[in-house]
Parts: C-alpha cells; sequence; structure tokens
C-alpha cells in the first residue's frame, strides 16, 4: 500500500535535483565574499599594524600610514548621521504615523523609494551644485556628509517605516481606546517596540556611508591632505578615497598598501554590520508578543 | 432579502418608554436617528437605540448587521477610519458625543473598550494597568498605584492568580488572564461605559465562562454593551438583549422576553438558527 510508485520515484529524484542546484547558486553566490576576504587577507594583512592605522601617509603616499584617511571617514560618516538620522526618522514617524492614506502620501513614498536609486555620483553632482556651491560650505566635510545624508536618507527611511509597521496595530487601537492621543502612543508603545529595528537600520546607513566614494569626491574629501580635519567645514581625507587614489592615482606603490587600506576599509563595514546584527538579536531576545 | 421588519424603530421606541414609565430607568446611552457610512456603503440606518444604565445589554445579529460598526461609534473609534461619514447623535450621559465641542479623549475614557483578541500592550501586568493613568495624570504616588492595581486586578477577579507576578510581562498570561487584564486597565480611567466586542471569542470555553463571570459581576457598576455571535452567550450573560438585522434595529427587549416571545419573525428565524 505504501510502496513508491515509478512516478513518486521520479518526482522524488527531480525534487532532489532542484534541491542541490538551489544549493549550488547559494555557494556560487557566498564564494566571491570568500575570494575577496581572503585575496585581502592574504595579500594585505602583513601591511596591518597599529603602526599603520595610527601614522600619517609619507613619502607620496607608498609608505606610512592611513590615519588622515581613517579619521576622515569618521568624521564625515558620523556627521552624515547627525543630519540623516533625525531627519530620517522623523520622517518615517510621519509617514507611518500620521500621513491619511491618500495619493500624497503615496507619491512621497515611490519618491523615496526612487531616490534611493540614484545613482550616487547624481548625488555627488547634487551636493556640488547645492552645499559647496549655492549653500556656500565650499568643499568642506559639511557638503560631504550632507551630500551623504542626502543618499542614505531613503534608507533610514524606508527601514524605519518598516520597523514602525512591524507594530502590531492592536497596541496602537488598544492605546486610542484609554484616550490616548497620537503622540502619546507613539512614544509610549510604538517607538520602544520599534527601536530595535530602526537601530539595525542606522547602523547599516553607516555601513553603507563608510564605503561611499563618489558623493564625496567633489565636495569635501581630498587626494591627499597635510593637516588633520579641525572641525566641519575642513576638507578630509578618506578611506575608501585614499583606496582609489593609491591604486590608480599614485605611482610606485608598493603592491600589499592598497590591499591594506581596502582590508581595513571592509573590516570597517564588517565590524558595523556585525554589530547591527548583534544588536538586534539582543534586543529581538528582549521583546515579546 | 428579508423585508424590512413592521417599522421596528417605532416599536422600539415603545418598548423603550415601557421600561422607562415603569421602572424610572436612566439611560446611560440614547442613540437618535444615526446613520453611519463606510464611503459610500451605508451600515446602519436610523439606529434609535437607548441603553439603560448599570445594565448588561447583548447585540446579536447576523455578520454584517452593523452591530460592531454601531458598537464603535459609542466611542468614536470609527472615526480614524477616514471614510467614514456619520449623521445623528449619541448621547452618552445625557452629552451629544459628536458634539462639535466634545473632547474625543474625554470621549474615550468614558467609554472603554474590549476586544476580540485581548490586546494587552508589551509591558509588565502592573504597567498594563497603571497605562490609563499615566495618560491622564502627571505623577501617581506609590502608595496610590498599588492601591489602584490591587483594586483594579482584584475587580476583574484575577488579582490572587498575578499578585506575585506583577512585573511579568503581560503577554505572558494565558489567553483567559490577558482578556481580564484588558478590562481591569480601562478601570483606572474611571469609565461608565465598557463596550465588548465579541470579548470571549478567542478564548476556549472554560475562559469564556470565566470571563463572563466578570462581565456579570460588573453589572450595575458599569453600563456594558456586549456583541456577540453567540446566542447562548446573549442569552446567559445579557439582562437586555437588541437584535439588529442588515443595519436596522430589529427589537430590543428583556433578554428573557427576546429569547422566548420574540416579537418579530425575524428574531424568531435568526434566534432559532435558520440564518446567520
Amino acid at each position: 500500500m505504501f510502496e513508491a510508485t515509478a512516478r513518486n520515484r521520479r518526482a522524488q529524484r527531480v525534487q532532489k535535483l532542484y534541491a542541490i542546484l538551489f544549493g549550488l547558486m547559494t555557494a556560487l553566490l557566498i564564494l566571491p565574499v570568500l575570494i575577496i576576504l581572503g585575496t585581502l587577507i592574504y595579500k594585505g594583512g602583513s601591511m596591518i599594524s597599529i603602526d599603520f592605522l595610527f601614522t600619517e601617509p609619507t613619502n607620496g603616499m607608498t609608505e606610512g600610514g592611513i590615519f588622515p584617511a581613517l579619521l576622515g571617514t569618521v568624521w564625515l560618516v558620523s556627521v552624515a548621521l547627525l543630519a540623516s538620522v533625525p531627519l530620517g526618522v522623523a520622517a518615517a514617524i510621519y509617514l507611518s504615523e500620521y500621513a491619511p492614506d491618500n495619493w500624497l502620501t503615496r507619491a512621497i513614498n515611490l519618491a523615496i523609494i526612487n531616490l534611493a536609486g540614484v545613482p550616487s555620483i547624481v548625488h555627488a553632482l547634487f551636493g556640488v551644485g547645492a552645499f559647496v556651491i549655492f549653500f556656500g560650505f565650499g568643499t568642506s566635510i559639511l557638503a560631504a556628509s550632507l551630500t551623504l545624508a542626502i543618499m542614505t536618507l531613503p534608507v533610514v527611511i524606508v527601514s524605519t517605516k518598516e520597523s514602525l509597521q512591524a507594530v502590531p496595530q492592536a497596541f496602537r487601537v488598544a492605546c486610542w481606546n484609554m484616550g490616548a492621543t497620537r503622540w502619546q502612543t507613539i512614544r509610549r508603545v510604538v517607538l520602544p517596540n520599534a527601536v530595535s529595528g530602526i537601530l539595525t537600520g542606522i547602523i547599516l546607513e553607516v555601513s553603507r556611508t563608510t564605503g561611499e566614494t563618489a558623493p564625496i569626491m567633489f565636495t569635501g574629501a581630498v587626494f591627499f591632505s597635510p593637516y588633520l580635519p579641525q572641525g566641519i567645514f575642513d576638507q578630509t581625507m578618506a578611506l575608501s578615497l585614499h583606496l582609489f587614489v593609491v591604486t590608480t592615482q599614485v605611482p610606485e606603490v608598493p603592491e600589499a598598501l592598497p590591499y591594506g587600506v581596502a582590508l581595513v576599509l571592509i573590516f570597517l563595514v564588517l565590524l558595523m554590520n556585525s554589530l547591527s546584527i548583534g544588536f538586534r538579536m539582543y534586543l529581538r531576545g528582549k521583546k515579546k508578543w | 432579502m428579508i423585508a424590512a421588519p413592521p417599522d421596528p424603530m417605532k416599536s422600539n421606541d415603545r418598548n423603550a418608554s415601557a421600561q422607562m414609565e415603569t421602572q424610572d430607568a436612566e439611560y446611560a446611552i440614547r442613540t437618535e436617528q444615526l446613520n453611519l457610512w463606510y464611503g459610500t456603503f451605508q451600515a446602519l440606518f436610523d439606529v434609535n437605540l437607548n441603553i439603560r444604565k448599570g445594565r448588561i445589554t447583548a447585540l446579536i445579529g447576523p455578520s454584517g448587521c452593523g452591530k460592531s460598526t454601531y458598537l464603535r461609534s459609542i466611542n468614536r473609534i470609527n472615526e480614524r477610519l477616514g471614510y467614514v461619514r456619520i449623521q445623528g447623535r449619541i448621547r452618552v450621559m445625557e452629552q451629544n458625543i459628536y458634539d462639535p465641542a466634545v473632547e474625543l479623549i474625554q470621549v474615550r475614557k468614558q467609554v472603554g473598550m474590549v476586544f476580540q483578541r485581548p490586546n494587552p500592550l508589551p509591558l509588565s501586568i502592573r504597567e498594563n494597568i497603571l497605562f490609563g493613568h499615566r495618560l491622564h495624570h502627571r505623577k501617581i504616588r506609590r502608595q496610590q498605584a498599588e492601591e489602584l492595581v490591587e483594586e483594579s486586578l482584584r475587580t476583574v477577579l484575577l488579582w490572587d492568580q498575578v499578585k506575585d507576578r506583577l512585573h511579568r510581562k503581560a503577554t505572558e498570561l494565558s489567553l483567559e488572564e490577558q482578556q481580564k487584564l484588558c478590562i481591569a486597565r480601562l478601570l483606572p480611567v474611571k469609565p461608565s461605559v465598557l463596550l465588548m466586542d465579541e470579548p470571549c471569542s478567542a478564548l476556549d470555553p472554560k475562559g469564556t465562562e470565566a470571563v463572563e463571570e466578570l462581565i456579570w459581576e460588573l453589572r450595575g457598576r458599569y453600563t456594558i454593551l456586549i456583541v456577540t455571535h453567540n446566542m447562548a452567550q446573549a442569552r446567559r450573560a445579557s439582562e437586555e438583549c437588541v437584535f439588529m438585522l442588515m443595519g436596522k434595529v430589529v427589537e430590543h427587549a428583556e433578554t428573557q422576553t427576546l429569547f422566548v416571545t420574540p416579537r418579530y419573525k425575524e428574531t424568531a428565524d435568526y434566534i432559532e438558527g435558520r440564518y446567520g
């Protein structure tokens, strides 16, 4: 009664075939990541040292460390965050909790998604026009960071909105029925339950901002600067641009140097991502509904 | 299609006025000519319904008859759907809650609501109880908070079960306990009317019994309006009963009367399970 028929066996064979096919595709996907990491560690691992991280480049950028670029990246990312997080989170709260469901809201949502698809070089040109020239910030950390902020805003808005909408509607209804205003509901129930998702989105944004090159090239980052940035109106070096420079623009760079820079950059990004994942797991463990 | 009952509105009035004369009743809710539309769909037609103070009134009727819609218009929670349009008046404690001068927050404080699925907030049991109070008051003394929590939980017959775990998450409670908690957390804001939208339909028979028992316990202290699909429940756990059909009130009577000697054929057909 329960023996396999020829047809059953065939179905099982086909099923196995697909399982293997999809598994292979997944393996193929992981391969580049492993190769990139492997190559970087193999070729650039020897460069990494405390000195490399914390000294300035010397001898026409063919020797020495990357400290100004590292510091510059920290500056750029921090200022970009200061601009994009309050703006993005506030906009997401409005869109998710206050905005009526009408054509205007839908148009705004669509615009935000499209903004995420604008190529970074276009953002760069916008940054030059708006921040460097029109607002007169000149090529500076401020102009570059604002450009980065504009570029990453859609990511912050979309991820924040998603975390807000993941909070069950029943909680809001419960609050409204006790006479809570919308803001009381948001402040006391919605935000505390969405904060893990919001922070995860922000950290992901940081990791993306860290690696961007095009938007900062014309707006505030420089090939080489003998000074460390002192404030937001200074120009600065940045890791991503430094990598571009030592790879293509400077003659006679030792082979390991660009790999070392790339390794530091990718390590920074991975660090941010793992932080984000760890944090999300920590907060997930705490909430229950 | 069922033909409209013979002038149900007028007969209701007669019904209600008869009760008022004999018992000198006070009404917690007076509904006058209430019409409600979802967009172009009319969900309520000329509803005239007076709900007696301190009694338990059950709203029964087939799905889509407008009983939940009516319930939701009593604390104006329908309004968050932008496409709802309302005509007529609902007086709660003799004040028209649709008057432009009425503050929505005060309406919601006065008229609490319990839902089909228990929806405790993801906070501790204690904080769930204090939530409403904290919304409307700046501060609360520790002593007063403890009293409030105990009193509310005792009222809903939950104190003995949870007194040792007030700081645990409310979402860890059983569904029955969660539903009781949802009733308890309305009490600190001192409502006079409790609306319950099928409060037992997510519970098992034991939980249903316990919550019904609680509702019966609250009789006299609060005016309670229950929407239910469960005929047996309406019969057990209510004092008055309203039968609605296709957005209209067909019959409103003492529960015993309505179930034993219904006035209209539609009512009789429904309670005997011929449709629904």
